[in-house]
């Protein structure tokens, strides 16, 4: 008898031994690297380049070339008369330290703006339609700034001082879409009685979020600033409609009705809404 | 007397690429713009990473005709010459690597440390994965972490933290594994491999020349694939040679050389 003596391997214990091992390293890179991919998002605040896709899209499309930024940096209208060169892009690609998909072009615009040139340089450029350059065409199949959407300028009304009632309108002048996408309510001063609001008012059908505003803002913080469309904006559904705006009320027609799960009878129908709107309270 | 003729012309590839797509960016040159990811020559012809295409292609996106007619023609020019010529002539972490494996031998690590086992084959699995981490993620998944763009992309925009990876896979390759990233993990070297399975390009052994010194051992990133080395006169057949010619350089009795693949009688 002897403990020393080497354990007979077969080759048929050796083969599924291998291959539980190669599947096993596998899937345990597998996992490792997908547990990364899920979590590789960008900030739900990142602003991205104009015509970019749905941000699922965009990263699925986007072959991170930096063609964009690229086309942004030496823009025709970037060059500094003084040095002759270009000013820094509006463009960047995100570093591996940043809170945006590494790789990816997107845009503080507090830092630099987006300038909306008409020829839209950084879209053309694009090898794998990640911008799409057709959604930013007119019906000519021309360019047209209006057809951009970055985002969305959101005002804080608190800290505007446009609402204490101090004449600041840097934003609306700044503005490429001048009142169109930043409008003036005049309002009347009750503390004064004699001076007037001078309120900024965006218009969500407009703007396209490049953020000249909030570069321009002389707040400290600006009160004027961009946000994603998903973000800023609500939905109001197929519930409410303008019934007095005939191109809103034309949403009727699209809504689907033989919605199976559409159900307008729900178990508190048969109560009186005094009755079940009062459920649960107590008044003592 | 080391020969330097094949490391020159690589570094001078390598780097001149560097410098291109740099100046595209810093000076608006058109030459070559974009990236290894993706670029364009003169603004007509495009170029784009195969591996990056067909991660995308997992990951869902539709793509344009620009990328894939990029991807197409990169893959036959890779085809055609045969070797990793990407990962020995373009790449920029190969100067990465190979600065470890330079200072591998300067301090004798394979001489002090214990072997250790990783098959040569793990960037093939990578590749697999890669394709299946990008189908479920719905994101290119090798392009997320690849310090191969990272270093291009930090030349050409700015490095930020991802200079970090890269000194990581220098310390890899240096005390870790030998030749531990671009020959064992990297997918990206796993799909020129295939892609240059049957290019024209090949290093060839003649073994009456040789006087076993094994200097072209010495300096190998893919040993494996001189197995014939001064025991039959033949070309280097494995798919991993990444036709740098650093075993041609170290020759001292001529017993290497680059040579064209005969592909119209075939033995």
């Amino acid at each position: 008898m002897s403990n020393t003596k080497k354990p007979i391997i077969s080759d048929r214990r050796r083969f599924f031994t291998n291959v539980a091992h190669n599947a096993g390293l596998g899937l345990m890179g597998g996992l490792l690297w997908a547990g990364y991919a899920n979590k590789a998002h960008s900030s739900i605040m990142t602003l991205r380049p104009p015509g970019a896709l749905s941000e699922k899209d965009f990263l699925r499309s986007c072959i991170k070339c930096g063609l964009c930024a690229e086309a942004c940096l030496h823009r025709d209208s970037n060059i500094d008369s003084e040095t002759g060169l270009p000013r820094p892009s509006t463009l960047k690609m995100a570093k591996a330290n940043e809170d945006v998909t590494i790789g990816t072009p997107y845009f503080v615009a507090a830092d630099v703006p987006c300038f909306m040139c008409e020829d839209i340089p950084c879209v053309p450029v694009c090898p794998t339609g990640a911008l799409d350059a057709e959604s930013l065409k007119d019906d000519k199949g021309e360019f047209d700034i209006y057809k951009m959407d970055m985002g969305i300028a959101v005002v804080d009304p608190n800290s505007c001082i446009a609402f204490w009632g101090i004449q600041c309108d840097a934003c609306y002048r700044v503005c490429p879409l001048l009142d169109e996408a930043i409008m003036l309510e005049y309002n009347r001063n009750e503390r004064t009685g004699k001076h007037a609001f001078l309120i900024p008012v965006i218009d969500m059908n407009v703007c396209t979020g490049c953020g000249l505003c909030e570069k321009a803002c002389v707040t400290e913080k600006p009160a004027i600033f961009m946000q994603p469309r998903e973000i800023a904006l609500g939905y109001p559904g197929d519930h409410y409609v303008k019934g007095w705006d005939k191109k809103d009320e034309a949403r009727i027609a699209q809504v689907s009705t033989d919605d199976k799960d559409l159900v307008t009878e729900t178990k508190r129908s048969d109560k009186d809404p005094t009755d079940y709107l009062n459920e649960g309270v107590s008044f003592d | 007397m080391t020969n330097y003729k094949y490391l020159l012309l690589r570094r001078f590839t390598q780097i001149g690429l560097l410098v291109l797509y740099f100046g595209a960016n810093a000076y608006g040159w058109s030459l070559l713009t974009g990236n290894l990811s993706s670029s364009s020559i003169l603004g007509i012809i495009p170029l784009s990473d195969p591996f990056a295409v067909l991660q995308m292609l997992a990951a869902g996106a539709v793509l344009s005709i620009d990328v894939l007619l990029g991807a197409v023609i990169l893959a036959f020019f890779y085809g055609i010459i045969g070797g990793r010529a990407f990962c020995s002539w373009v790449c920029p972490v190969n100067m990465v690597t190979d600065a470890a494996h330079w200072l591998r031998r300067k301090l004798y690590i394979d001489k002090i440390e214990r072997k250790v086992w990783a098959s040569r084959n793990i960037r093939y699995y990578m590749v697999v994965i890669a394709l299946i981490v990008s189908f479920v993620s719905g994101m290119a998944a090798f392009e997320i972490i690849s310090p191969i763009t990272i270093l291009n992309r930090g030349v050409i925009f700015g490095f930020g933290a991802g200079v970090g990876l890269l000194i990581a896979i220098f310390l890899f390759d240096l005390f870790v594994l030998k030749n531990g990233w671009c020959g064992h993990v990297c997918p990206l070297g796993g799909v020129h491999s295939m892609i240059g399975r049957y290019g024209l390009l090949q290093v060839d052994h003649n073994h009456d020349n040789c006087t076993l010194c094994m200097k072209c051992k010495d300096v190998c990133p893919e040993v494996q694939v001189l197995g014939m080395i001064g025991k039959r006169s033949e070309a280097v057949e494995k798919p991993e040679c990444t036709n740098c010619g650093r075993c041609i350089d170290v020759c001292d009795d001529d017993a290497l050389g680059f040579h064209i693949r005969n592909v119209l009688n075939k033995k």
